[in-house]
């Protein structure tokens, strides 16, 4: 490795100012965007002097509430970045038909469905749910903070750290073409010498990281946190659904970290673990790429079921119908996850005995699924149904994951998936459960939760308008690869040469720009909330006559969430409170012992990303720099003392004061 | 590792211990420390359970080699056991049970990826790999 190497290499590794693609026109449009967007940006803040603060109060923040907000913010830019990706694909396989090529080669394409798959998974759905988790369970559960407030931080700019390295892999260099889950042997050193995969790697174990980390931290804090009186079978629904998301994180994370090292050890350092020659097995990589794969999709589905319920029993204003039912329903949830992975590679050839059994437990583990979507009905029936914005996504959901839910059960069908598998139907499966569970329920939740975050409640026409596109925008889009997945038309290709297929990829190009109009009205709709904020302020905090705690407290929450721990005595713990005459105590104020703000957790992202950089171009003293920089900063750490902090009675009476005055207002 | 040994003793307490933030958890559970007495119970089974390994081995006391493998490996899950129990304090009320159902979790998990993994890639060797002559002969039959 080190035999013949002049100084360039030494210094800069692989990388060489060829590797900047500054030849391709679509990439320049897009780095000029960027640079742009990028310059305004920075602009703005420093014209409004939003350094210090930005500093202070965001990045090296520890609250949970901010953290949450953070995550949030970072999944809807990174929405941005895979939709680009989308429209770009929907747009190439409606014009490239025939003589057409359309207007992305096939090595550009091929990066492109990757990094689509890839951030829209790890970089949209897993912030978003990890976001909404994070702000809503402590204040759920009566909390002041998750357990580990440092590691929150941490885990957040983990997590950014993995998606910057997928972003720069746009201009420098190249990103993976080996699909989402970089399936070997294609993704081997053999098949795939580029830096693509290995900024795949690195960006989804730092992610990873931050992920696992973060699912601990969640898992301590409702487990050892809870406000007095409330047992397990008291928890609100979505404080279960996280549990139960926060135990799959970190029982399955450590799987695909495992099988992202042995692909980096074959890439890095020739072993064989899924190559095809001397002893190698690709197959293994599926089979344990899997066993991470299929409890990821509940882990981003179960918080958005927890959403929903939340949604269903406080706008029905009624209790949450089968809540002992809905538990079980999300805890053996839970536990089947791990025994359907085999359903993802049916036509492997393991045989029939093998794809029965996993054929049978998918189709069971719909059993729990189906009596949710039950229970959220049976909510509904003789509830008061106020059909404000979370509700009508709500319903939108319901209807849409239904059907995904059923092309689902006709996938597990073994011998039916012979005929559809790695087709456009498929793809029109998994998007159907996915925008229409996971992404309809993030929208639900930010909707449902953004007063409680700022104070004031989001623009309820341009909320509507964003509904009313993205729905009809996803059936016009996935509807039409239903019809040409039944047809045999595979996933993944840059180019067609049956010209009947054509009109139906128009029609998804339609259902793609629907979308767009979605999600330009999400962005109107946040620029027209902020600009009415006056108009659309609550003072109360409990907008929506919320049944769990943290409508209790003020919005947005002061930094300690409750004045006193509150105590509980039922599921609904607030409808409860409010029903019996609550009353808010107004002295007898302490200190209120509280974390500090520390930088570390940024600094230690930095300095992952860069070792992952220096990772990828093989700059082996600059890995080596940072790696030692990384244990140096983290023990160090470890000597700082000044971690916690008092907020004084005083303070805390005059936040209280404030609220009093406010309530007196509403 | 010093860090985090310092940490166990630093000043704040409980709860928020690796974050180093102390909250007032709501729940006190500690996880419960030995006394001398569990210790060395612990230390003497342990040192039993290793030693009589090395003695089946270096005596040849029994005949068969496989016979005496498979008293090892018994052996060393019983050491498992001893060492989680005894030093890692599991009981079925630590924590108020949480760490028991944590391992039940954990170890139902561990069996269902290998057993699982074992058997489709089995299967999967069996259906897929490069038949010889005699196998096919066999199938054909």
């Amino acid at each position: 490795m080190f035999a013949n190497m002049d100084l360039q290499q030494l210094l800069f590794g692989r990388f060489t100012i060829e590797q900047i693609p500054y030849h391709e026109p679509i990439l320049q449009a897009t780095f000029a965007g960027v640079a742009v967007v990028g310059l305004t940006v920075l602009g703005v803040i420093t014209y409004y002097r939003f350094w210090g603060p930005m500093w202070r109060d965001w990045i090296t923040s520890i609250d949970h509430k901010k953290i949450g907000i953070m995550y949030c913010i970072f999944a809807m830019v990174m929405l941005l970045r895979g939709f680009a990706d989308a429209i770009l694909m929907r747009s190439q396989q409606a014009v490239a038909f025939g003589s057409e090529q359309g207007f992305l080669p096939p090595h550009h394409y091929d990066q492109i469905f990757t990094a689509h798959g890839m951030i829209m998974i790890f970089f949209v759905a897993m912030p978003f749910v990890t976001g909404l988790m994070n702000f809503a369970v402590p204040l759920q559960i009566g909390a002041r903070d998750v357990a580990f407030p440092f590691l929150n931080n941490f885990s957040f700019w983990m997590t950014v750290a993995g998606g910057m390295l997928v972003m720069v892999s746009l201009f420098v260099g190249e990103f993976s073409r080996a699909t989402w889950l970089a399936y070997p042997p294609l993704s081997g050193a053999a098949m795939s010498p580029g830096v693509g995969v290995d900024y795949y790697i690195w960006a989804l174990q730092i992610a990873g990281i931050g992920t696992l980390l973060s699912g601990i931290n969640l898992i301590a804090t409702i487990v050892k946190m809870r406000a007095p009186g409330m047992t397990m079978m008291k928890l609100p629904i979505f404080v279960w659904s996280s549990l139960c998301t926060n135990i799959l994180i970190v029982a399955a994370f450590p799987i695909l970290t495992a099988v992202l090292a042995m692909l980096s050890l074959d890439r890095y350092v020739g072993t064989h673990f899924f190559t095809n020659d001397l002893g190698g097995n690709a197959m293994l990589y599926f089979n344990l790429i899997w066993i991470w794969g299929h409890p990821e999709v509940y882990i981003l589905i179960l918080p958005a079921f927890g959403v929903f319920s939340e949604i269903t029993s406080t706008f029905c204003g009624k209790r949450l119908f089968g809540y002992t039912s809905m538990v079980y329903a999300l805890v053996v949830i839970t536990i089947l996850a791990y025994l359907v992975w085999l359903h993802h590679f049916f036509t492997m050839g393991s045989g029939a005995d093998v794809n029965s059994f996993f054929g049978i437990t998918t189709m069971i583990i719909s059993i729990p699924t189906g009596a949710k979507i039950f229970n959220w009905m049976f909510t509904m029936y003789r509830g008061r149904i106020r059909f404000e914005v979370p509700m009508l996504w709500v319903v939108a959901f319901i209807v849409t994951f239904v059907i995904g839910g059923m092309t689902g059960v006709l996938l597990a069908v073994p011998p039916a998936d012979f005929v559809l598998h790695n087709s456009l139907f498929l793809i029109a499966h998994f998007h159907n459960v996915i925008i229409g569970g996971v992404l309809f329920g993030m929208f639900a939740g930010v909707t449902f939760w953004f007063p409680k975050a700022f104070g004031f409640k989001l623009d309820e026409f341009w909320g509507k308008m964003a509904l009313g596109f993205w729905v009809t925008g996803f059936y016009v889009a996935f509807m039409p690869l239903y019809v040409l997945g039944l047809m045999g038309v595979t996933r993944r290709m840059q180019h067609f040469d049956d010209p009947s297929l054509q009109i139906w990829f128009v029609i998804a190009a339609i259902g793609a720009a629907l979308i767009a109009c979605g999600i330009a009205s999400q962005i109107v709709m946040f620029v027209v909330s902020i600009r009415n904020r006056d108009k659309l302020r609550d003072l109360t905090g409990d907008p929506w006559g919320g049944r769990t705690l943290e409508w209790s407290t003020s919005s947005p929450p002061p930094d300690y969430n409750f004045a006193f721990t509150p105590v509980v005595h039922d599921s609904d713990a607030w409808w409860d409170m409010k029903n019996r005459g609550f009353d808010r105590p107004l002295k007898g104020y302490r200190p209120i012992h509280m974390p500090k703000n520390t930088a570390t957790g940024a600094i230690l992202a930095g300095l992952n990303f860069t070792f992952g950089i220096a990772m990828i171009w093989y700059v082996w003293w600059l890995a080596a720099l940072t790696f030692l920089a990384i244990f140096v900063v983290a023990i160090a750490h470890t000597f700082n003392y000044k971690r916690d902090y008092y907020i004084p009675a005083e303070a805390v009476s005059r936040t209280e004061g404030q609220r009093t005055r406010e309530l007196e207002m509403a | 590792m010093s860090a985090d040994a310092h940490h166990m003793a630093g000043p704040v307490g409980h709860g928020g211990a690796s974050a180093g933030h102390g909250h007032d958890p709501h729940a006190q559970s500690e996880g419960g420390h030995g006394t001398v007495q569990s210790y060395m119970t612990g230390f003497v089974l342990s040192v039993i359970l290793t030693v009589i390994p090395f003695w089946l081995v270096m005596g040849n006391v029994l005949d068969n080699s496989l016979v005496t493998t498979l008293v090892i490996l018994a052996l060393g899950g019983v050491q498992m056991v001893v060492h989680v129990v005894y030093f890692l304090h599991m009981s079925t009320k630590s924590e108020g049970g949480w760490t028991f159902m944590a391992l039940i979790f954990t170890i139902t998990l561990v069996v269902i990826m290998l057993a699982g993994s074992v058997w489709v890639m089995y299967h999967l060797n069996h259906n897929m790999m490069p038949m010889d002559a005699h196998d096919v002969m066999n199938n054909a039959r």
